[in-house]
């Protein structure tokens, strides 16, 4: 029984991740029709950059003054600086694609995968990065006879604010209708005055900013390591396929399937729980293409 | 003898009334034009027709047989061929290239993954007369993407009399032509017609293309045919007039210079 | 943009044949002015070409990007791993035969799952499908010797129904040369029969069906079928060109099936130029040399393709073939 509830606390903490990560590949292709490829990538870069900062000689003057909550707060600027990097690839290497099909988004950003794979190794080295000590500093709880790291939980606190903060940003702020306005007929908002530029790279640099957060707050309990933005990625795929390209519920509601069918299948069926995910996108992508909650 | 028959034929679309229990026949050799203010109907029922879209009730009777619930492409091969009001052209292949490939398509030579197109010289004059017919043998081996505007409607027109179909149902030929060209396009369309005895349906705005060729005209208005008849009696049918044009009497449709 | 022929249209047969025959030739003779290693590359630069003219039958004929082809290139070579070990067999040709059998079958399960979508929905299809086959190749060592792959050693193999085998002294030497040889005559064979594929009546049929999918089946084509029946041969190809490389590099494992190679795939065409029937081949092969110089020179390679790639897609679209067909072109008006 106990074994039960860590199992499900461990989906929630896992779900809260590929949460932040869909959520931004979901927010991009809505507003801009562009799947990008390097998504992955950005959130190992957010996890690279967060660990490196708190591992910095910055990270331990603010641990020494400000202790555990002084480390928390500098997580996010590892998303804020994948947000950075968002805002600049978004208007060089995106823009003048719009015209073009889609095919030449993909091959761009599989370009902008591989560049900021090795960028990453440039920077970071070939040894992973962690940020542990977090981890350790927030001790566990029990669970029955058993304990369970607090930072998890925190982890899905941060997914569940990303989840209601996203949402009402989408829905109840000024930004929001003009962000749902240009994904839905991006001319018709040129035509009523909205900077479709602006709000591209606006939207691009935001899911970039959930894909470097889902990286910030997974790197104390799970270290930055090459090639880790690659192998999420199709997982981010296997979400939206599931929740639907565009969609916020989606990614959510995506995430926590993807999440649960992955955990239940580490512990039942371990061979081919990976194969068993990437099948269950393809049975959606046949069946309901547009998947549970997607738009044509 | 009967080519196309509607039977109480229904399209709709939650309220609007697209097709609304039309019952048009159409016989061998007529010449007939469809017209209409925008929205009447002509161009779903063209779609039903050609089986880009399912009749909600109703049936479509071709040839004697029933083919309501045909495919597309079963309906292309019992003799029903489409042209498209907006072009719709294989733009990355020449002119002959189009019409070429739709005459190996009719053949059933389509399938062949073991000879060279270019090497078959009954397709390849065939598709040249065509072309010819159409005008076009000049733009032989140019993209259709590169042709201009009134040379694309003719292409888009000439890959569907490549089928040989025994009804031809043309979705506005000349829409987006300037008037000049109008003319030279409609005697192009006509001559191959009338030259192969071919059926023709033809949806059209230009009401001077529809009275100087049409052997029987179909007004429709809100998914429903108002009236048809000869060229002489739909000129002077006040409702029709008054319906395309918003006055009637006997000068409404002489062309004001 | 229209497909680009490296030759003008008109162009007449025997030009082409004459032109081929001499490339031929100039690649027959090169092994023997070239040092073993040159002759290893060229051959792995042959395999991938048969890779990317397979994969290019989807993409620039038909229309189709897909990103999952590493599951054929994949499949093909853990086949005759599988044949191999499992089997106790040494004939190639019972590799090749048996390897594209089982990749057709493959493709032909994947194709007609993913045709039924096309652009973005097809692509992710694709390559849900390709992780399907990396996970159980990672996950079931015990049959696939999971990161460890499996070996397929040469001395094992037999070429021209055991004419040809490579034990004994000076074997390694041998294979290279015979390989290759072997190779490069199913290169041959495999560009004529796509290149006759892509100018037959069904060839044009897919262009009709890339450039328009509603007109084709206006005038009578099955798109769904047609786009099933090219994504088998581009997938059979593909494969092909795996069981031509595992004996090559000696080993399979699961990175060629992982998905990264298959961007690989559509990143050697798309230099080539995948608007060409040609530029597939010159793609592979630059590609090959690129990849090679690129891990040789500096430990950042990947960085260095990915800003040849980027650069590729927003300045030269067309591809090498492409853009030196648009250069010979302006030059020939230019000297009018």
């Amino acid at each position: 029984m106990t074994i039960f509830v860590i199992q499900v606390l461990n989906s929630f903490f896992y779900a809260a991740v590929l949460f932040l990560i869909a959520a931004g590949l979901s927010l991009i292709y809505g507003v801009m029709r562009i799947v990008n490829l390097a998504h992955g990538s950005l959130y190992a870069l957010g996890a690279y950059v967060s660990a490196w900062i708190v591992g910095s000689a910055v990270g331990r003057a603010v641990e020494g003054n400000f202790g555990l909550a002084g480390v928390l707060l500098l997580l996010p600027l590892g998303a804020i600086a994948v947000a950075a990097v968002g805002a600049l690839i978004e208007p060089t290497l995106l823009r003048p694609l719009y015209r073009r099909s889609e095919e030449y988004h993909l091959l761009v950003t599989f370009g902008l995968l591989m560049i900021l794979e090795d960028v990453m190794k440039l920077l970071f080295g070939r040894t992973p990065l962690s940020a542990g000590a977090i981890m350790d500093q927030m001790g566990s709880i029990p669970v029955g006879r058993l304990i369970y790291p607090t930072y998890n939980l925190f982890v899905v606190a941060v997914g569940i604010a990303a989840a209601i903060g996203l949402w009402a940003f989408i829905y109840r702020t000024k930004f929001g209708v003009i962000l749902r306005a240009t994904s839905q007929d991006r001319r018709m908002a040129a035509a009523l005055g909205i900077n479709v530029s602006r709000v591209y790279v606006q939207a691009f640099a935001i899911g970039c900013f959930m894909a470097g957060l889902g990286g910030a707050v997974v790197v104390p309990a799970q270290a930055a390591v090459l090639g880790l933005g690659i192998e999420v990625l199709i997982l981010a795929f296997v979400v939206v396929v599931i929740g639907g390209l565009g969609s916020l519920q989606g990614a959510l509601v995506g995430a926590l399937i993807v999440a649960f069918v992955r955990t239940a299948g580490i512990q039942f069926f371990p061979e081919i729980e990976l194969a068993v995910l990437y099948l269950i996108a393809a049975a959606v992508l046949l069946v309901r293409p547009t998947g549970l909650f997607g738009r044509a | 003898m009967t080519l196309l028959e509607t039977v109480n034929l229904k399209k709709y679309f939650g309220d609007t009334r697209a097709v609304d229990d039309v019952n048009l026949t159409i016989a061998e050799g007529e010449f007939i034009s469809m017209v209409g203010p925008n929205g009447a109907g002509k161009t779903s029922l063209c779609n039903v027709i050609s089986a880009q879209l399912n009749p909600d009730s109703g049936k479509i009777i071709f040839k004697g047989r029933d083919v309501t619930h045909s495919s597309v492409i079963e309906r292309v091969q019992a003799g029903i061929a489409r042209s498209f009001q907006l072009v719709n052209l294989f733009d990355d292949l020449t002119a002959f290239d189009n019409v070429a490939l739709v005459i190996f398509s009719r053949d059933r030579k389509i399938r062949n993954m073991a000879a060279l197109a270019d090497r078959d010289r009954e397709v390849a004059i065939e598709a040249d007369t065509i072309l010819d017919q159409f005008g076009l043998a000049s733009k032989r081996n140019e993209p259709a993407r590169g042709l201009a505007q009134g040379e694309r409607k003719l292409l888009d027109v000439a890959l569907a009399y490549a089928l040989r179909p025994k009804l031809l149902f043309l979705d506005e030929p000349t829409s987006g032509v300037s008037t000049r060209e109008k003319d030279k396009i409609m005697d192009i369309i006509a001559s191959v017609v009338r030259g192969e005895g071919i059926t023709a349906a033809i949806i059209e705005h230009d009401m001077d293309v529809v009275f100087k060729y049409s052997s029987r005209i179909v007004v429709m208005h809100q998914g429903a045919i108002l009236a048809q008849g000869t060229p002489d009696a739909i000129r002077s049918n006040d409702d029709v007039a008054m319906i395309l044009l918003g006055s009637s009497g006997p000068d409404a449709f002489s062309r004001k210079e | 943009m229209t497909m680009v022929m490296a030759v003008p249209a008109g162009t007449s047969i025997w030009r082409i044949i004459i032109g081929s025959a001499i490339v031929l030739v100039i690649l027959a003779i090169l092994p023997r002015l070239v040092d073993p290693y040159q002759t290893v590359l060229l051959t792995y630069g042959l395999i991938m070409a048969i890779a990317a003219l397979g994969f290019n039958l989807l993409l620039g004929y038909t229309g189709l990007l897909s990103f999952g082809h590493s599951a054929y290139f994949g499949a093909g070579a853990y086949l005759v791993a599988f044949i191999m070990r499992d089997f106790g067999a040494h004939s190639m040709e019972l590799c090749i035969v048996g390897g594209m059998l089982g990749t057709l079958i493959i493709a032909a399960i994947f194709g007609f799952v993913c045709v039924r979508h096309t652009r973005i929905f097809f692509g992710i299809l694709t390559l849900a499908l390709s992780q399907v086959l990396w996970s159980l190749a990672f996950k079931f060592f015990w049959v696939t010797g999971g990161t460890d792959g499996i070996r397929v050693p040469y001395a094992n193999l037999t070429l021209l129904g055991g004419l040809v085998d490579f034990k004994g002294a000076g074997s390694f030497q041998r294979f290279i040369y015979a390989y290759y040889y072997y190779v490069l005559a199913l290169f041959a064979v495999s560009t004529i029969i796509i290149w006759v594929i892509a100018h037959s009546p069904f060839g044009k049929a897919l262009q009709a069906i890339r450039d328009n999918e509603t007109r084709a089946r206006f005038v009578g084509i099955s798109v769904r079928r047609y786009r099933w029946i090219a994504f088998m041969i581009s997938g059979t190809f593909t494969g092909l060109a795996g069981i031509l490389w595992v004996p090559l590099n000696g080993l399979t494992t699961p990175d060629i099936l992982y998905w990264p190679f298959s961007g690989e795939i559509v990143f050697m065409t798309v230099l080539g130029g995948f608007r060409s029937f040609t530029g597939p081949i010159v793609g592979a092969m630059a590609f090959n040399y690129l990849k090679t110089y690129a891990i040789a020179s500096t430990e950042y390679w990947q960085l260095l393709l990915g800003v040849v790639l980027v650069i590729l897609v927003m300045a030269l679209p067309v591809g090498i073939v492409g853009t030196t067909t648009r250069l010979a072109a302006k030059l020939g008006r230019s000297t009018k």
